[in-house]
């Protein structure tokens, strides 16, 4: 019988290497999954690559991964809010790379890395900085900037329900990148407030089908600020 | 000349936009434009989080941080609305599905080049969320800023100095002074003087030979 369900946050992050690429679902706080932030922190695997829309408020989540000196590396689409102290930072003090993708660019390059798509050609970002250096190519009487998928190690995401074969539903805008994160990397670890019966879910309803997705984590949560 | 407020240019903005429209506010001052949209007609309000269909902010108490618009502010939703994940949402966007964005700007050239997500000061640190993709794809960009800098100096430009979001992207900019729009060759019209400045102190404000 396959359950993709585990026991604990330890189990849901065991075996994670140091200098994996990782997936972060979340906007904001809606879909980022924080106890999974704070087991890749317990976890301490190093030199990790994160790919996240933000790169993390006040000293929790993503901030405390940071702070943790667990991350070399940050892509993201903006890494400035009010609080982002830790980023802002280790960024200004050098102690951390960041390579800066437009919001729909960031969304297109990880649905590439799931689909198996070389890359793509884009009209987002031509004349601007984060062009430079990219091929750009002339196609039906408009410039298009082409960019690289993005595939991960890992992709640690945040739905509401899942069943043991790992399909997975989601609560409102709490979706946004978890579903694409999902086919993207070697390892999607989903933290799920319910666990259902297999057949529970409605077949139609279902945004992550279960291929997708190896470990299950059940942690009861309510949304934050 | 009597400038007008931010909530009459919101006002404004709201006037042009039509019944069916699929529209994405940007953060911060276009997100008033909510608030001016006719009740009487169907406008669907996209935000590139993954929501279409949004209605306003909740009562107080009401708040679900799950269901947020692209600002982290909590949203509702209307009935016949849709959640969606990013790489659809995008794709709203790119594929020409979007009619209308409004966003804020530090510069628009009068070619419409717009630029709005960075001043480019050194140490500042840079973040571009979803502006370049709705500048590149949302089929009108309006544009809702300040005419002037608070040293007086125009928006409206020759040509922009601060780095690009997009290329001949802004079709009309709707400002304090006056509402403009942006036509091919770089042909700025006043399409309407709402402050009453006037034809020629609107070209000594930006400098730029208008037409009218």
């Amino acid at each position: 019988m396959i359950s993709k369900i585990v026991p604990d946050l330890a189990a849901a992050t065991a075996g994670i290497q140091d200098g994996s690429i990782v997936l972060i679902g979340g906007f904001g706080g809606a879909g980022q999954p924080h106890e999974l932030i704070d087991a890749l922190i317990e976890h301490k695997a190093r030199e990790l690559t994160i790919v996240s829309n933000n790169a993390g408020s006040g000293h929790t989540g993503i901030a405390a991964l940071l702070e943790a000196g667990l991350v070399r590396k940050v892509i993201c689409s903006f890494p400035r809010q009010a609080d982002s102290h830790v980023f802002d930072g280790l960024y200004r003090a050098g102690k951390l790379e960041l390579e800066l993708v437009p919001q729909g660019t960031l969304a297109e390059r990880i649905r590439a890395g799931g689909a198996g798509i070389g890359g793509f050609f884009t009209r987002t970002a031509v004349g601007t900085q984060l062009a430079e250096g990219k091929e750009i190519r002339h196609l039906d009487g408009e410039d298009y900037v082409f960019e690289l998928p993005i595939k991960a190690d890992v992709a640690v995401i945040k739905a509401l329900k899942a069943d043991r074969w790992g399909n997975l539903v989601y609560n409102k805008t709490a979706r946004n990148f978890c579903p694409v994160m999902a086919t993207a990397a070697k390892m999607t670890i989903a933290q799920v407030d319910e666990i259902v019966e297999l057949g529970d879910l409605d077949p139609e309803a279902i945004v992550t089908p279960g291929l997708f997705v190896k470990r299950v984590v059940r942690i009861p949560t309510k949304a934050k600020a | 000349m009597k400038r007008v407020t931010r909530d009459e240019i919101a006002a404004r903005v709201a006037q042009d936009i039509p019944e069916g429209a699929v529209v994405n506010l940007g953060i911060g001052l276009p997100t008033r434009v909510a608030n001016y949209l006719p009740t009487d007609k169907d406008i669907f309000l996209q935000s590139e989080n993954g929501v279409l269909g949004m209605g306003p902010a909740p009562a107080p108490g009401e708040e679900d941080y799950d269901l947020i618009n692209a600002g982290k502010q909590p949203v509702t939703l209307l009935k016949g609305g849709s959640y969606f994940h990013h790489a659809d949402s995008f794709a709203m966007m790119r594929g020409g599905h979007l009619d209308i964005c409004v966003l804020g700007a530090f510069q628009v050239s009068r070619f419409g080049d717009l630029a709005n997500w960075s001043t480019g000061e050194p140490g500042a640190i840079p973040a571009v969320g979803g502006a370049m993709d709705l500048a590149a794809g949302a089929r009108d960009v309006f544009v809702m800023m300040d005419l002037q800098t608070k040293e007086g100096v125009s928006k409206l430009v020759e040509q922009c100095t601060y780095p690009l979001t997009g290329l001949k992207c802004v079709s009309r900019i709707y400002t304090d002074v006056a509402v403009f729009q942006i036509e091919p060759g770089g042909v700025v019209r006043v399409v309407d003087d709402m402050s009453g400045a006037g034809q020629e102190e609107l070209r000594r404000m930006t400098g730029i030979d208008l037409v009218f």
